[in-house]
């Protein structure tokens, strides 16, 4: 026979001032098996907690329904107060009378009516409800974490230093990310690389760090705590064991400085052997397949150059190297794939996402986007630091930057801010006047969006002191023209504080485009079943309570590819990324709820359409055999580390043998029953 | 091929030599124009600012008309007039409410079916590779500056067609006739045709700003498909001189360019009434 106990909260006034409390006590303990039904002012508080051990312990209940806010808000604090006094804790289970009854109601009658069948409903549950205990499995201590930009940089360091292995991917030749190619950062102005260098070393030297650049993730496998990943280490043709760096190699290559180098937004050049750029880690050279003479002649059986093989001392180039797999176990996984600009020129490949025709980029060489213009002022770009714009080379006088290139421009597709270009803005007019000081720098823009420590005060020396000028407004359209001989941009924009059309002939035009996921960032969330969202920006797990979790357990975010941010904030969030892996990898065992799917074997059919539904392809075919090893039938079954307890497969099972422990039909359909005489 | 036709208020009026060369360039192609019977004028230049229900069922009675008379598609030479036929083509097949209305309004069932075309469209139909075939002669000689106006691309989300600050399509019509359209800024930049009336000195500064880049991208004639921005850019240049103009531009019709392709006459295109006269070697 069950004991019920049920205990109502008034949440303060939160819950008693639209339901009459009382009321809901006597009514519910008028139903069977309910041994004491009884409220109080906080149920969370200790008195209230114990109040409900001193119920669990006098009339040996065989189950609780507490009745008060959301079960995400409190259900952890009611079963662990429940267990401590001798339950188990699955039988413990809250109706939510707050954020669903007494905040969305203001008729007191209705309101108090709705509780008690809200109450009425758990208690038909927890009178079904079995003792449940959590699922244990085992952990591999080691962690991937994917791309090296600083936000996984950070977050490797962190682990390491842990004293957890870690596993860093990295598509490009080398890490670094984005934050390698800028000049100076806002807000102190301190210069990017010496900042970063110190610490792409420190991972390439780390003992608990296994580096793995011009690497990309190919297979996930396995489920929290055990994931095999396969990773494809893309053919570099040098051996990086072998090599000493020396640049015998890269000195020689009769395609030096003939290939647009990515790294410097094709504003550079580099050979078809290359590093990057020359604080590289590693600082080991990669073929670019596409651009070298041998590997091309290759392909027609002929053998052309070949100079920097013959070059080489240490014998490390192989023009016959190949893709290769490489199959890891880790623990837990970050994944730190950063960001791209919006490309802005007129063809996109989205179909939802519009260019700006109307700003000439991709056709005008002087107009060019924000990482761009980072290369130009950077001390280690393709002009040494000297803006010299793309065309002629000329020192650009005039330079119009435009803010909000993308962004928070709905006819284009992109509805958010990109959060850092108003900064970074800023930064770019400071760091041009202090390097043309007769220089102008007009600033288009829409709204400036400076909020952060030391972050106005900045935006306004480069007003007050290094003399940008601002303009509110939207530029809408570029011209290239010729004025006294000179190549200009005139650009036709509006100053909306004077309510005056304001043209201005630039020598140069930066525009900062909005902030974009990394191509390629879908593909992969897909691998590890983590969500994202229309524009591919990867979903944290809650925005608020859970930022670097995501709803894929052993899986961490940080950096820009969840959304855009800036260094500090990138940083921060590696370290909370690197902290919650690390205490994930630090128990000897996790433990799962046990709340997941169960497929009866001998109803299933094996038909598979739980298969295909299910979001974390948990469940497989597999089939049973006796003991003899002869077959018997095919089944589904689910993986108990994988499933998320969703109840996708239950939805679509047509011969209803998937049930969801926990939450079986059984149970819901008793809740359903319970308000029968209601409709 | 066989089309609805809407030569509108302009065609019938001040730009008759635009219907002149539509009607023989069409013909030309072995398009068949069948003018809307009774239409009416479809409120471009005014309605649409003084009552929006008004501005719809100007057009409507007009798309009633068509689609009575069993046309697909409609074709409106004006692109002012297509973007309103358009605007409420689309509204009222979206809106359930509006349809009924307006069906009331003009007395005739309206269901936001048919397909408005403009100039350049029609020539998609027909399609660029087989007006080539037909062409005659080839355009040697013809450097275009092809200006687009405010209104062929724009708004984007009414009219959908090409790209709205750079649209590429006449470029790529009169290239396969063998002219050298250059590259120009000034495709999509407005002329001021729409302040003729109110502010002179206005229209003579962005006219000769759209003119004089004409001039300087190389371009020896402007190709344009509306007939407000012919009117304005051919009759504003005494004016736009005054600020500079380095000198005299002709301004075609795409129609005329077409049609001279394909054999038309330059008398019979009616190119002859022009404000600046066409030299001979681009007739
Ligand atoms: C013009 C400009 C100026 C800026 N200036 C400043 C400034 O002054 N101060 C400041 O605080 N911030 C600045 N920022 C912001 C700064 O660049 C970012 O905050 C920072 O780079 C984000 O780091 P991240 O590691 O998340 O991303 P990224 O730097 O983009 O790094 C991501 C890494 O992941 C790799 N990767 C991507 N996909 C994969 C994959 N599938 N597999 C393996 N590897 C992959 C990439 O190759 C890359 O190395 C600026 C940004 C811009 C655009
Ligand atoms: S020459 Fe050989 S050792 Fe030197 S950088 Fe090139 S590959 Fe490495
Ligand atoms: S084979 Fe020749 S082209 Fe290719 S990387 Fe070596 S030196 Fe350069
Ligand atoms: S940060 Fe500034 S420039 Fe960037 S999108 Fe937001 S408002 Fe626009
Ligand atoms: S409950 Fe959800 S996660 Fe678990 S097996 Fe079913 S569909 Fe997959």
């Amino acid at each position: 026979m069950a004991k019920i106990g049920v205990f109502t909260c008034w949440c303060g006034e939160n819950i008693a001032r639209n339901v009459d409390v009382d009321k809901v006590s006597e009514a519910i303990s008028k139903l069977p098996g309910v041994a004491c039904s009884m409220n109080y002012k906080y149920m969370c508080s200790e008195p209230g907690q114990s109040l409900i051990a001193s119920k669990i312990h006098e009339l040996g209940l065989t189950g609780v329904v507490v009745a008060s806010c959301s079960p995400h808000m409190h259900l952890k604090t009611f079963r662990k107060a429940c267990e401590t006094a001798g339950i188990n804790s699955y039988l413990v289970e809250m109706a939510n009378i707050r954020e669903q009854c007494s905040w969305v109601h203001n008729d007191k009658e209705i309101a108090t009516a709705k509780a008690i069948e809200l109450i009425g409903m758990a208690v038909e549950k927890v009178r079904r409800n079995h003792a449940l205990e959590p699922i244990k499995v085992p952990v591999t201590k080691r962690a991937l974490v994917v791309g090296a930009g600083v936000a996984g940089i950070q977050a490797a360091l962190d682990i390491a230093a842990g004293g957890v292995e870690v596993i860093l991917v990295e598509r490009e030749p080398s890490v670094g990310g984005k934050m390698a190619g800028l000049s100076e950062t806002f807000p102190t102005l301190d210069c990017s690389q010496c900042i970063l260098t110190p610490r792409m070393v420190e991972v390439g030297q780390h003992p608990n760090i296994k580096l793995m650049t011009y690497s990309e993730v190919d297979k996930v496998d396995g489920f929290v705590g055990n994931f095999k990943v396969t990773i494809r280490k893309k053919a570099r043709y040098v051996d990086i064991a072998k090599c000493t760096g020396c640049g015998s190699c890269w000195n020689a290559c009769p395609k030096k400085n003939k290939i647009p180098n990515s790294f410097d937004y094709n504003l550079g050049n580099r050979g078809a052997i290359y590093i990057p750029f020359p604080q590289a880690v590693p600082a080991r050279p990669t073929i670019d397949a596409d651009n070298c003479l041998r590997l091309q002649s290759m392909k027609n059986g002929k053998e052309l150059c070949g100079i920097c093989q013959k070059k080489c001392q240490t014998e490390a180039i192989n023009f016959h190297d190949q893709d290769e797999f490489v199959e890891v176990e880790v623990g837990a996984i970050v994944v730190a794939t950063g960001y791209q600009l919006y490309s802005i020129k007129k063809e996109q490949e989205n179909p939802n996402i519009k260019g700006y025709a109307e700003y000439g980029y991709g056709k005008y060489p002087d107009v060019i986007d924000s990482l761009q213009f980072e290369r130009i002022i950077s001390a280690s770009g393709p002009t040494g630091g000297e803006p010299k714009r793309p065309s002629d080379g000329k020192t650009p006088k005039t330079i119009v930057f435009i803010q909000c290139v993308g962004s928070r421009d709905n006819a284009k597709g992109i509805t958010y801010c990109s959060k850092i270009c108003c900064m970074y803005t800023a930064k770019h007019t400071m760091l041009f006047k202090h390097k043309v000081h007769d220089g102008a720098a007009h600033v288009f823009y829409m709204d400036i969006r400076s909020g952060g420590k030391m972050y106005d005060e900045f935006v306004r020396r480069a007003i007050e002191q290094d003399g940008a000028q601002y303009h509110r407004g939207r530029v809408s359209k570029i011209e290239q023209v010729n004025v006294d001989g000179e190549k200009k941009y005139r650009c036709y924009g509006a100053d909306t504080l004077s309510g005056k059309p304001c043209v201005v002939d630039a020598d140069m035009v930066v525009l900062a485009g909005a902030i974009m996921p990394s191509s390629g960032v879908q593909q992969l969330a897909q691998k590890l079943s983590v969500g994202y969202n229309e524009y591919g920006f990867l979903s944290e797990s809650h925005p608020k309570l859970r930022p670097v979790e995501t709803n894929a357990a052993g899986v961490f975010l940080c950096g820009a590819c969840q959304g855009p941010k800036d260094i500090p904030e990138t940083v921060a969030q590696a370290s909370a990324a690197a902290g919650k892996a690390l205490i994930m990898l630090s128990q000897p065992m996790l433990t799962r709820e046990p709340e997941i799917a169960n497929v009866d074997e001998k109803l299933c059919a094996a038909c598979g359409a739980c298969v295909k539904a299910c979001p974390y392809q948990a469940i497989s075919i597999e089939e049973i055999r006796d003991r003899k090893g002869n077959f018997i039938k095919n089944t589904s079954r689910v993986n108990p580390g994988l499933c998320m307890g969703c109840g996708t497969c239950v939805a679509v099972c047509p011969s209803k043998s998937v049930d969801l422990i926990g939450f079986t039909d059984d149970q819901v359909y008793a809740q359903v029953e319970s308000l029968a005489d209601v409709f | 091929m066989d089309i609805g036709y809407y030569p509108g208020c302009a065609l019938h009026g001040s730009s008759n030599d635009y219907e002149a060369s539509v009607r023989v360039c069409m013909k030309a192609l072995g398009v068949e124009l069948n003018e809307l019977e009774d239409w009416i004028c479809c409120g471009a230049s005014a309605a649409h600012c003084i009552n929006k229900k008004l501005s719809t069922a100007l057009p409507a009675r007009n798309l009633g008309i068509a689609e009575k008379q069993n046309l697909k598609s409609l074709f409106a030479p004006c692109p002012m007039c297509s973007m309103e036929l358009t605007k409420a083509n689309e509204a009222i097949r979206s809106d359930e409410a509006l349809r009924k209305e307006m069906s009331d309004i003009v007395e005739t069932p309206v269901t936001g079916n048919v397909d408005v075309v403009n100039l350049i469209q029609v020539f998609q139909a027909v399609g660029y590779d087989a007006i080539a075939e037909r062409a005659t002669r080839k355009l040697e000689n013809f450097k275009p500056a092809c200006y687009y106006g405010c209104l062929l691309t724009r708004p984007p989300k009414v009219v959908k067609f090409d790209d709205p600050e750079e649209p590429t399509s006449m470029e790529e019509l009169l290239q396969k006739l063998g002219a050298e359209p250059v590259e120009w800024n000034c495709k999509t930049v407005c002329c001021g045709g729409g302040l003729t009336l109110s502010d002179e000195e206005g229209v003579a500064a962005m006219t000769y700003r759209v003119l004089q880049n004409a001039i300087d991208s190389g371009a020896n004639c402007v190709v344009v498909a509306c007939p407000m921005c012919q009117v304005n850019l051919d009759m504003r240049q005494a004016d736009a001189k005054k600020l500079g103009l380095t000198k005299d531009v002709p301004i075609f019709y795409l129609s005329d360019l077409v049609g001279l392709a394909v054999g038309c006459a330059a008398k019979d295109l009616d190119i002859e009434r022009r404000y600046v006269s066409i030299p001979k070697d681009l007739k």
